[in-house]
């Protein structure tokens, strides 16, 4: 798995700072920022699932198969 | 019921739970200032009344956001605004997309499909993209089709029902005396003709809020009789999850006991209605909140994921209804 470059919740570098409230929002909060670039993904959330597109970097999708 | 029950528990025993009478507004209040140890006695109590006046279904609803984020109102709690510095950004849902969204909230179970648009009010694009998503869905699948998209004229009302829309959303999402500290770009009373056009049109009237955007109890209180004079077939309760970029995101969330005393004192004055838990119980409540809320007035549930956030796993609310004994409402049927 690859290190997050940066935070997919708030877009700054995941290596500047400890993001606490950033690790606890992601239980409940799909990505927002793409991790390679931090630009600002276009989100669909979905019942069971989200997706997530980086006009640079392309779409990610939910983890669990049965969420996406 | 506790041998020692008096003051406002007792009176609610009689008018709410043997007459079917709701509280007052100031009944309401009285619930809202009981202390906490008095909660438990609270939530059986308004359990009860649920179980009398409504019975032990439960009604499951799945959401999508059909068009996300770029609204030009200021709702101060909502991320979707395009008036804050969200990173929420614009995003439309295609119709085959829409469909397979309400294949998914059909086989957690649920029966009720709700889609919404953050916007003002529907012009003729998002008009023709839920006509054509309705008739797709429809095509394939079974099940109720409910919609929230912002306030509507008299023609769309009844465009909205001549396509099957059983029920419409238009939350007044705070008492009228607090609207302006959440809303300036829009009047509460503009919501209420909306509201009025629905019910007039035939549709189901869903009709709720936010809680913990910083009203008083007696806002609280006062926004339960504004719901009780409208005499909405759902209240959706929402607790605020504070969005990042709004002007509401530096808030701290609800705490779990004042929610549950608010849940509980809406059932005690809307006796019949369906009570639905919306957004926000995962952080105001915790993974306890489900079970709490439908053993303390709740009769209805969003399933699965949010409009821009996520939600507890569908199963683990139906299987939570299954250990309740709580049978999920069949299709088409009335509460």
């Amino acid at each position: 798995m690859t290190a997050l470059v940066f935070c997919d919740q708030c877009g700054e570098p995941s290596d500047e700072g400890d993001h606490p409230r950033c690790a606890g929002r992601r239980k409940l909060e799909p990505p927002r920022f793409c991790p390679d670039c931090a630009r600002r993904m276009v989100v669909q959330v979905t019942p069971i699932g989200w997706t997530a597109r980086c006009s640079r970097h392309g779409e990610r999708r939910s983890a669990d198969p049965l969420r996406a | 019921m506790t041998t020692t029950e008096t003051g406002i528990l007792a009176t609610a025993r009689t008018q709410v739970l043997e007459e079917g009478i709701g509280l007052s507004e100031a009944q309401v209040l009285d619930v809202l200032r009981l202390p906490d140890d008095a909660l438990d006695d609270l939530l059986e109590l308004a359990h009860q009344v649920r179980m009398r006046w409504c019975g032990p279904e439960v009604e499951v609803e799945g959401i999508i956001s059909l068009k996300t984020g770029g609204c030009p109102e200021d709702c101060h709690f909502c991320s979707q605004s395009g008036l804050f510095d969200s990173p929420v950004r614009s995003a439309w849902l295609d119709v085959p997309s829409l469909v397979e969204a309400a294949k998914q909230t059909a086989k957690t179970g649920a029966t009720e499909f709700c889609i919404v648009a953050a916007v003002r009010g529907p012009d003729a694009r998002l008009m023709a993209q839920v006509a054509a998503g309705i008739a797709a869905i429809k095509d394939e699948i079974d099940i109720n089709i409910a919609c929230s998209l912002g306030m509507l004229t008299p023609e769309q009302v009844d465009e909205l029902a001549a396509m099957g829309v059983h029920r419409y959303n238009h939350n007044l999402e705070t008492a009228r005396s607090h609207f302006t500290n959440v809303v300036t770009t829009h009047t509460w009373e503009e919501r209420w003709e909306t509201l009025r056009l629905v019910r007039e049109a035939g549709m189901e009237v869903c009709c709720g809020g936010i809680l913990g955007m910083g009203e008083s109890l007696e806002q609280r209180a006062e926004f339960s009789a504004q719901l009780a004079t409208l005499t909405p077939d759902e209240v959706p309760l929402n607790f605020l999850n504070p969005r990042p970029g709004t002007p509401f995101g530096d808030l701290e969330p609800m705490a779990g006991p004042d929610a549950l005393r608010t849940v509980a004192a809406f059932r005690l004055a809307l006796p019949r209605t369906v009570l639905r838990f919306a957004g926000g119980r995962e952080i105001t409540l915790g993974d306890l909140g489900a079970r709490k809320g439908l053993l303390g007035g709740i009769n209805a549930v969003i399933v699965g994921n949010y409009l821009t956030t996520l939600g507890r796993p569908a199963e683990s609310d139906i299987d939570l209804l299954g250990e309740l004994q709580m049978p999920i409402k069949a299709l088409n049927e009335t509460l």
